[in-house]
């Protein structure tokens, strides 16, 4: 493809990048023909996908499938009010075409899966992870490694953000940092944990740097590092990450040369054993028939505060193991939570420890949705 | 001799809500053993049933990965501090 010269009008936007040595014209034509795909247009994709839009990246890849939630206002500052319902493209490409009209976005309405994510990348210079599970963060990694191409990851959680550069040639990828993920609920996510709003605006931002530094070759790409940030202390620290000479992936010898099944691999298919699940008509219809059972609600005291079904019982997954003594053997548990995955885990510990208990499908926010729209959800 | 452990947010909650704990030893294995004495709840966020680390969750001494020094037996002295940094994947 032919290099695109920066027009006139392009000349005046982006003179402060144009006045440094470091960028320069020659720098802002890079630019110009790059290209970066942002893995979802979240909390991390918002302020990444609006920045490097601004700063003139000429091509901007954005994936996603969602819908805007008015819980997304919260934090994914790309969308706005009036586009609670609309798809999360639609809103983004709208905002980025307003902000910068010399930039193309390209959007691609899909689950980036191992059947589309190397074809996808190959068309892009820098890819930018601003996912939200860990079956898609490894696919993220591996196609980066399989195709050559950076990965500028973010991740974030509550408070606290972590940020590197992944797969660069001599530098470690994510499976050198950690090799295998969490079973699933172990770790929850941040719709179950919160996260504070401004957070992916520092995390988002700082990877839309290191997707410029990588495309202009300036100064040092922050490959075998990993950055860890902490809001409530105000705090970076930086950590070394090796390349790690086993890693399945990026190592010498691979074992992996093609995308996996990363549902499997994460644990997401193991049906979790004998976790009986009943829905919330059920329990409605056990609750109006006064059958004999003792609803366990697992989540945390603050949630409980926001929420709660009637005559439940609080006990936290956390202090589950501990507080088992608090629970009758003989009667039968029905557990719930905010959307069904940590009473799921709390069934098959409970299970596993001889109780009998049965998990409410979709927790307390499918109570609201469905049987009683007064529970708020959250 | 006193060591700094540093817990994640998400780890706090099996420590009494704490963000640093002080401990002794003269090696990473001795610190979270300690560690577990006082919080018997991280051990099992911490270790796999097989006595090693999980592989999700990485301690560093100082800015050093444990795993790359050698591993719980991996020394520590005075002022060190020892980060315990789980794999965290949210981003929307």
């Amino acid at each position: 493809m032919a290099e695109l010269e920066l027009t006139k009008a392009e000349l005046a936007r982006y003179d402060r990048h144009l006045i440094m040595p470091e960028v320069g014209p020659a720098g802002q034509k890079k630019l110009k023909n790059s290209s970066v795909l942002c893995v979802g247009a979240g909390g991390l994709g918002s302020p990444l996908a609006l920045y490097l839009a601004a700063a003139g990246v000429g091509r901007i890849g954005i994936i996603d499938f969602d819908v805007v939630d008015e819980s997304n206002l919260q934090r994914q500052i790309i969308h706005d009010t009036p586009s609670v319902g609309t798809s999360k493209l639609a809103s983004a490409k709208k905002r980025l075409n307003a902000l910068n009209p010399h930039v193309q976005i390209e959007t691609h309405e899909a689950r980036l899966t191992s059947a589309n994510a190397v074809e996808l990348f190959k068309q892009y210079d820098v890819i930018a992870d601003g996912t939200d599970n860990f079956a898609t963060r490894y696919l993220v990694n591996d196609a980066c490694v399989l195709t050559g191409k950076p990965n500028a990851y973010g991740s974030i959680f509550r408070f606290e953000g972590q940020l590197a550069v992944f797969g660069l040639k001599d530098g470690p990828c994510y499976r050198c940092l950690y090799p295998e993920p969490p079973p699933p609920g172990l770790v929850p996510s941040c719709s179950e944990a919160g996260v504070l709003g401004v957070l992916p605006g520092v995390i988002g931002t700082m990877q839309a740097i290191e997707a410029l530094k990588l495309i202009l070759g300036i100064g040092r790409p922050l490959s075998g590092r990993l950055m860890l940030y902490d809001a409530l202390d105000q705090s970076w620290r930086t950590l070394k990450v090796k390349k790690s000479p086993t890693c399945p992936i990026c190592s010498e010898n691979p074992t992996i040369k093609a995308p996996i099944d990363y549902e499997a691999f994460c644990g997401l298919k193991e049906k979790p054993m004998s976790t009986p699940e009943i829905s919330v008509q059920d329990l409605k219809a056990m609750l109006d028939k006064k059958e004999k059972f003792v609803l366990l609600d697992v989540r945390e005291p603050h949630e409980y505060e926001l929420a709660k079904i009637p005559g439940s019982t609080l006990i936290p997954l956390g202090a589950l193991p501990e507080r088992l003594a608090e629970l009758d053997k003989s009667a039968k548990l029905v557990v719930h939570c905010k959307m069904g995955g940590r009473s799921a885990r709390a069934v098959a510990l409970l299970r596993e420890k001889g109780y009998d208990a049965t998990n409410v499908a979709g927790g307390i926010n499918a109570w609201s949705e469905s049987i009683d729209p007064s529970v708020p959800q959250y | 001799m006193s060591i700094e452990i540093r817990l994640p947010t998400a780890l706090r909650a099996f420590a009494d809500k704490q963000e640093k704990i002080v401990v002794n030893g003269k090696n990473v294995g001795d610190a979270l053993d300690e560690l577990f004495t006082t919080h018997p709840r991280l051990r099992q966020q911490l270790m796999a049933a097989d006595g090693k680390l999980r592989s999700f969750v990485n301690v560093y001494v100082n800015d050093d990965d444990a795993r790359d020094k050698q591993g719980l037996l991996t020394p520590i002295k005075e002022g060190d501090t020892i980060l315990i940094v789980p794999a965290i994947a949210g981003g929307r």
